[in-house]
């Protein structure tokens, strides 16, 4: 009985559903042609995201307390463990100081070198240490929240590594947070050069987990499993000299020009909660504009814009 | 017959829910889609928000309709980091085939409002699927998953919705009745 009333309210207060319906899927279109074609909406998503940080917030809190009473646990079995690993980890940090001074020394006079060879300075980075906040959201996108924002002057296009290698790097930035896509992100590109070397090539992300490909790379290139392969610094995104993955499996098939190589990355892109950023470089002088570049290097270029 | 009579004749008792319930509830929701889910939990995660729109826009839809989905669409877009308007749509579509099968489903009983449910919920993850595709070039099956673990969901959660708003109902008639 109530029911019939109920509902002739309802007909009565305003449209049809199907009038509703159409109304409201034309406005996400537009919305997501807006969003998708000229990113006009970031401001409101960042007012929006104001409005539900406490919710966000709210949602990591069983994850700290878990990790809180794993942190508890290990203190309390694993005392014995963990001077073990403090004894094992004092050493690795001798052994590691010890390479750092030699390390200082070969700057100074790659420093000096540079001087004299009239070539610019490789400018030093600073970094930021920054937690991950929130995992990624749904099952297609491979991106991060980690704890630091617009308020502690983080920009788009920051790189994000971690003590290892290269996470991510930035691509939206909140009040107090922002957003890492990783380089596993599905067609996610860093310009790289195999250690051996110094091949230069471009690493794609496969939209996996743990997988990165390089593409368009001729099937006699002179490459190997287990190779290591660095940020070459090559426009100016990335520092160089950064380790990114290592080479796990190479597919040379005579019927297709380019070999399929498969890597995995080398910094837990899925594995701390800490990671660093690094303060943006100095920029490169800017490139002339009709110069016959590569194509490849120019698609990396525009996808790391996005 | 017997579920039958019992869920209409719940709704009859039922008393009307305060806004308060339904913010509340939908607030609980986006809280537990935002739990840190990770790999192979986060495809099977169920959505909560999705489940409870739908709730409300078959048990309450003259109040809970097309545009209040439609708006927590929005926030669920922000908290996703999603394109904007991505969640909207996939939520205008729940709302509406909750809208037009409300009075269907009131009349079922919990089993076959759930094959009627994943119908809905279907239909709901692609459009979301489709518009990831039609932007990023590439779909993902594993996501299909969660639309059967929400499926699942649905008698719990309306048998427990149920519950509360009864517990509420008596509650309140008995405050009343204690009153001279």
């Amino acid at each position: 009985m109530i029911d019939s009333t109920q509902s002739f309210r309802f007909f009565n207060r305003g449209p049809s559903p199907v009038v509703r319906l159409v109304f409201f899927a034309m406005l996400s279109l537009l919305l997501l042609f807006i969003d998708a074609r000229f990113r006009y909406l970031e401001s409101t998503r960042s007012a929006l995201s104001v409005l539900v940080s406490p919710i966000q917030q709210l949602a990591t809190l069983p994850g700290i307390l878990w990790h809180q009473a794993g942190d508890f646990y290990i203190t309390q079995s694993a005392q014995n463990k963990l001077a073990k690993e403090n004894d094992a980890m004092l050493k690795q940090h001798q052994l590691d100081a010890a390479q750092l001074l030699q390390m200082q020394a070969l700057q100074q006079e790659n420093q000096q070198i540079r001087t004299l060879a009239d070539l610019p300075q490789p400018g030093g980075f600073t970094t930021q240490l920054a937690e991950i906040l929130y995992a990624e959201r749904n099952v297609f996108q491979r991106k991060v929240l980690i704890s630091k924002g617009a308020s502690a002057d983080v920009q788009i296009g920051q790189v994000v590594m971690d003590d290892v290698g290269i996470v991510g790097q930035i691509t939206r930035v909140y009040p107090g947070l922002s957003e890492v896509t990783l380089i596993t992100e599905k067609d996610y590109a860093v310009p790289v050069q195999v250690l051996r070397n110094g091949l230069r090539t471009i690493l794609f992300g496969s939209g996996d987990i743990g997988q990165l490909s390089l593409r368009y790379m001729p099937a006699s290139a002179d490459i190997h499993d287990d190779d290591i392969l660095i940020t070459s610094g090559i426009d100016g995104t990335y520092p160089p000299g950064i380790p990114v993955a290592k080479i796990l499996k190479i597919e040379r098939d005579p019927a297709y020009p380019f070999a399929r190589v498969t890597c995995l990355p080398l910094g837990g892109v899925d594995k701390h909660r800490h990671l660093l950023i690094l303060s943006s470089l100095e920029k490169l002088p800017e490139r002339p504009g009709e110069a016959p570049a590569s194509t490849t290097d120019k698609r990396a270029k525009t996808k790391r814009m996005n | 017959m017997a579920a039958l009579n019992t869920t209409h004749s719940k709704a009859e008792i039922q008393r009307p829910v305060t806004n308060l319930f339904v913010l509340s509830s939908l607030l609980v929701a986006l809280f537990l889609n935002g739990l840190p889910w990770e790999g192979i939990w986060l495809a099977l995660r169920p959505d909560f928000v999705a489940l409870v729109l739908l709730y409300w826009c078959t048990h309450n839809p003259w109040r809970i309709g097309i545009g209040l989905s439609w708006l927590v669409g929005i926030f669920a877009d922000v908290t996703d980091a999603s394109l904007f308007g991505q969640h909207a749509l996939a939520y205008t579509l729940l709302a509406f085939g909750g809208v037009a099968l409300h009075r269907r489903l009131q009349m079922f009983d919990l089993r076959r409002q759930t094959i009627q449910v994943f119908g809905i919920l279907v239909l709901t993850y692609a459009a979301y699927a489709l518009i990831h595709w039609q932007v990023n070039g590439r779909a993902e099956w594993l996501y299909f998953l969660g639309c059967l673990t929400s499926t699942f969901l649905w008698t719990p959660l309306s048998m427990m919705f149920n519950a509360i708003r009864q517990v509420r109902g008596d509650s309140e008639r008995r405050h009343l009745e204690r009153r001279p």
